[in-house]
């Protein structure tokens, strides 16, 4: 993602709180990592018309089909939302570039795309007693057989809306809008104190 | 805490939901032609069943989306989800 502003340096919306969370990562156990920040767009458009399969062409692979999925973008990913709505990040796109390039297939099929970098951001969850962590506040079946790769769900992580991404079986990250992250990194921190030896 | 059948996201956490009201709520076809009486009973007067009850229900932490749901107000338990 482009510097942005000249003169101005984008920073992590986590960036205070980056020390806390690997303080709290336990070995091969658990680890809290911030992912940097994405370009990223929110696109509505009908499932059922020829919107979808358009904007999948034009951003290089095919949108999630089905319920609470993703699929992987040439440099991003593609998560099914809702219905009617999907959320595409991009890690090498300037967010209006990113924006311009969705929404101008988009508006062709009667959707739209929205930037919305700004508005959530990432933490990557990782280690084998990563799910475990997340169970202590979320209510969805994380077991890796029910929230297998491919998956992702918008749910709650103790009072947060977020939303979950499955890459692995041990490797996870939740989106979460910026003025939520900083009340579910301390939650993280504090789930984690469990797993310190 | 009792799970609630999203049509689309599936079974989630009641909690992740908000409440809507009865369903099937016509708006007057005419507005401006009825008494202050009749346009509150639109307003605020709405039925108050013991047993099924169709109502609205919003998956506010999920997709946020309105689907109408039939629920046993003895039992609470939902009988049926509807999209839109």
């Amino acid at each position: 993602m482009a510097d942005g502003i000249p003169g101005l340096t984008l920073v992590h919306p986590l960036e205070g709180r980056r020390d806390a969370l690997a303080a709290a990562s336990v070995g091969t156990l658990l680890s809290l990592d911030l992912e940097a920040p994405v370009a990223a767009v929110d696109l509505r458009v009908d499932p059922d018309g020829s919107g979808p399969a358009a904007v999948g062409a034009a951003v290089g692979a095919a949108l999630p089909a089905r319920p609470d999925t993703w699929t992987a973008l040439p440099s991003g990913l593609a998560l099914r939302l809702g219905p009617d709505e999907w959320l595409l990040t991009s890690t090498t796109a300037d967010p209006q570039d990113w924006e311009f390039h969705v929404d101008e297939t988009a508006s062709a099929h009667g959707g739209m795309a929205v930037d919305v970098s700004a508005q959530r951001t990432s933490v990557r969850v990782r280690g084998t007693a990563a799910r475990d962590l997340l169970a202590f506040g979320c209510s969805l079946d994380l077991r890796p057989a029910a929230f297998p790769r491919g998956r992702c769900a918008q749910t709650l992580l103790g009072q947060a809306a977020v939303v979950l991404v499955a890459y692995d079986v041990d490797d996870l990250a939740l989106i979460v809008r910026s003025s939520f992250a900083g009340y579910v990194a301390d939650w993280l921190v504090d789930a984690a104190a469990e797993f310190q030896p | 805490m009792q799970l609630i059948a999203c049509p689309w996201c599936g079974p989630r956490e009641e909690t992740e939901f908000s409440y809507g009201g009865q369903a099937h709520v016509p708006y007057p076809e005419h507005p401006a032609s009825l008494t202050d009486e009749q346009w509150a009973h639109f307003v605020f007067f709405r039925d108050n069943p013991k047993g099924p009850f169709a109502e609205r229900w919003a998956h506010a932490s999920g997709c946020r989306r309105w689907f109408t749901a039939v629920r046993d107000t003895r039992t609470h338990k939902f009988l049926e989800e509807v999209p839109r």
